[in-house]
């Protein structure tokens, strides 16, 4: 017998009502309400960002500097040190890769106070193609010392996000899609940051994974509870710092695992897990990811297929875990 | 030059421009129109390339610095007869060969990729200078927005190529005011252009960016200068296309074949009573 999804999960997964942006400023506004600090930096992309009802709001504490990606954090930055709470939204390529030695210096290196949104996670870039979907942003900002890194999964997930990013010091960098998403919990469900949540018991294999592959994981785990395959779905939202003690105790449990990421296997979430297990379980895993490669426009469908992120992708790496496990 | 036959040129790069984007049913399509008589001007009277030989190692350059406007380029490139015009059907389609940012690896004509604004200028830079070392006589031709001249980077290479008197540089500003949210004088002013650019040591024309042949005239005599030369477009964000000119927010938009058709058929219109006069 194989167990069901918790509590926590929709008992209908379906599309979100709202755009994930949308939901994202919604609880931004909430928070700049009761945190006169908070305040929105963008760089000529607010339409993009869906920060225009903050403008709105509060039309004082939203700035927008036009195109200077390396201004526009570096300011932040500044006004950090002053007692404000800057989120400065960007296409995540920019926020990351445009902005790293600003991110490194003048944010992390002088433990400032600065939360970095970069929208368009992987694939979601779509048809903006392969100069605007970052394959790479984890992996950067993971570099970089004590930058907290996070990926929530859905509009339940997002708005708590935003709470604990606005609530506690130091630099936070989202990554998100900023379209419509799938809803994978219900109201339940809690957001802890480094706290990953475990949406399916199992014993047979652990599927690790963050933002739009927690879904894929569970229609993965779907699938293998067909073939008799009890696997465990952990949504690691946090994946810097990641849940140390959650990766030991899936790897206990299961003894083989697989990292999911809408990412380049290298330096994302499939490394994270890998380095918990090589230095204390280390058991056979597999990495779901993109391998070596740039994005190009397409479909999120199309893009997921092409770079091997589908829950058929997840079931084989499964497979191949377990045999690995077996043969041992 | 005969100006009539550089607007048609122009017009029908823009026809094309919009049926491409109507095909993918979105596009940043404001951009892209601002620049059909630029393109025109340049493919049909000034660059010195031939689409038979894409390759030549003394064409002259085109850089689109602002890549977004991709479907512009790849109509002008079409029409010059780089690719079957059919191709431009599958803009922004899975697997395609023209996708929404330009990528020197994917269409026939681009010489380099772009879509991160600020740094095809220094692509360019590197190309002339490159191509100066290497004892050749072509230009390069470097097209930028004016919300891109925000970026911190297009002045490095500025006041790089004028150091080095890189006068086989021609910068071309699409000075359409407006950027992605707005306004370029609301969201971050630009200030005096020409000023900034007398200042970083470049040559500066202005055009009309709706007159041809303004353009070309601008053109020849940047190309001439001593020094590198910038050329300030007067345009209009969504210029020509109906649609376009009267949306409020025109950097992107969701465009289907209705739109199209009207648009065409009012550029169609345009033409006539041009030829009247
Ligand atoms: C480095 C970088 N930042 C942001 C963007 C997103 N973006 C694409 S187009 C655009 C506005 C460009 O405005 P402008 O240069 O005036 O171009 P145009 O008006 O001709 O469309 C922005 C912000 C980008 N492509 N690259
Ligand atoms: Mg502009």
């Amino acid at each position: 017998m194989t167990r069901e999804f918790n509590d926590w999960v929709m008992s209908e997964i379906e599309r979100e009502e709202i755009e994930m942006r949308e939901c994202y400023c919604n609880a931004l506004i909430e928070e700049a309400r009761r945190n006169g600090n908070i305040i929105v930096i963008d760089v000529d992309t607010s339409n993009s960002m869906g920060t225009k009802p903050f403008y709105r709001a509060f039309p004082e504490r939203a700035l927008n500097c036009g195109i200077m990606e390396a201004h526009g954090i570096g300011m932040a930055a500044g006004l950090s040190s002053v007692g404000f709470i800057p989120f400065f939204h960007a296409f995540g390529v920019f926020a990351s890769r445009r902005c790293y030695d600003q991110v490194f210096l003048s944010c992390a290196y002088q433990d400032l106070n600065v939360k970095i949104i970069g929208a368009d996670a992987g694939v979601t870039a779509t048809t903006n193609g392969g100069t605007h979907m970052p394959f790479e942003d984890m992996g950067i900002m993971r570099n970089i010392p004590n930058m907290t890194v996070i990926e929530p999964a859905d509009s339940t997930m997002i708005p708590q996000a935003v709470r604990h990013m606005a609530n506690s010091w130091g630099n936070f960098y989202m990554r998100y899609g900023r379209r419509k998403m799938m809803r994978v919990y219900n109201e339940k469900a809690v957001f802890e940051i480094g706290k990953a949540n475990v949406l399916k018991e199992g014993c047979d294999v652990a599927i690790i994974a963050c933002g739009i592959m927690v879904h894929e994981a569970l229609l993965a785990a779907k699938a293998l509870s067909d073939e008799g395959i009890d696997a465990m779905v952990i949504d690691m939202h946090t994946i810097k710092p990641v849940d140390e003690e959650t990766v030991i105790m899936a790897a206990e449990k299961c003894g083989a695992l697989v990292a999911c990421e809408n990412h380049s296997v290298i330096n994302g979430l499939g490394s994270a897990v890998a380095e918990v297990l090589c230095e204390n379980l280390p058991v056979p895993m597999e990495r779901v990811g993109v391998v070596e490669n740039f994005g190009e426009v397409g479909t999120q469908e199309y893009l997921m297929e092409k770079f091997g992120l589908k829950a058929s992708d997840i079931c084989s790496k499964a497979k191949k875990a377990m045999a690995r496990r077996d043969r041992l | 030059m005969d100006r009539h036959e550089m607007k048609k040129a122009a017009e029908e790069i823009r026809k094309m421009t919009i049926s491409a984007i109507a095909e993918a049913g979105y596009g940043h399509i404001g951009g892209s129109m601002s620049i059909c008589e630029l393109l025109a001007v340049l493919y049909g009277y000034i660059l010195k390339i031939d689409p038979s030989c894409p390759q030549k190692e003394d064409r002259d350059r085109l850089i689109l610095s602002k890549g977004h406007c991709g479907p512009a380029l790849y109509a002008a490139l079409a029409w010059k007869g780089y690719f079957d015009r059919e191709l431009l059907k599958t803009l922004n389609q899975n697997d395609t060969r023209l996708p929404s940012h330009c990528d020197r690896l994917k269409t026939p004509g681009v010489d380099l990729s772009t879509g991160s604004l600020g740094q095809g200028v220094s692509l360019g830079i590197g190309v002339a200078l490159g191509c100066k070392m290497r004892g050749m006589k072509n230009h390069v031709y470097i097209i930028v927005g004016d919300g891109e001249m925000q970026e911190g980077q297009v002045w490095e290479g500025i006041q790089f190529a004028a150091h080095r008197r890189l006068d086989n540089v021609v910068l071309i500003v699409d000075d359409n005011k407006r950027q992605l949210d707005g306004w370029v004088a609301d969201i971050c002013n630009s200030f005096d252009l020409a000023q900034k650019f007398s200042a970083f040591g470049f040559t500066v024309f202005h055009a009309d960016g709706k007159d041809c042949g303004e353009i070309y005239d601008a053109l020849i005599m940047a190309r001439e200068a001593e020094k590198p030369a910038a050329v300030l477009l007067d345009t209009e964000k969504g210029q020509g296309c109906s649609f376009a000119e009267a949306a409020d927010f025109n950097h992107y938009m969701v465009v289907d074949h209705e739109m199209a058709a009207e648009a065409i058929r009012e550029i169609d219109r345009r033409m006539e009573e041009e030829l009247k006069k």
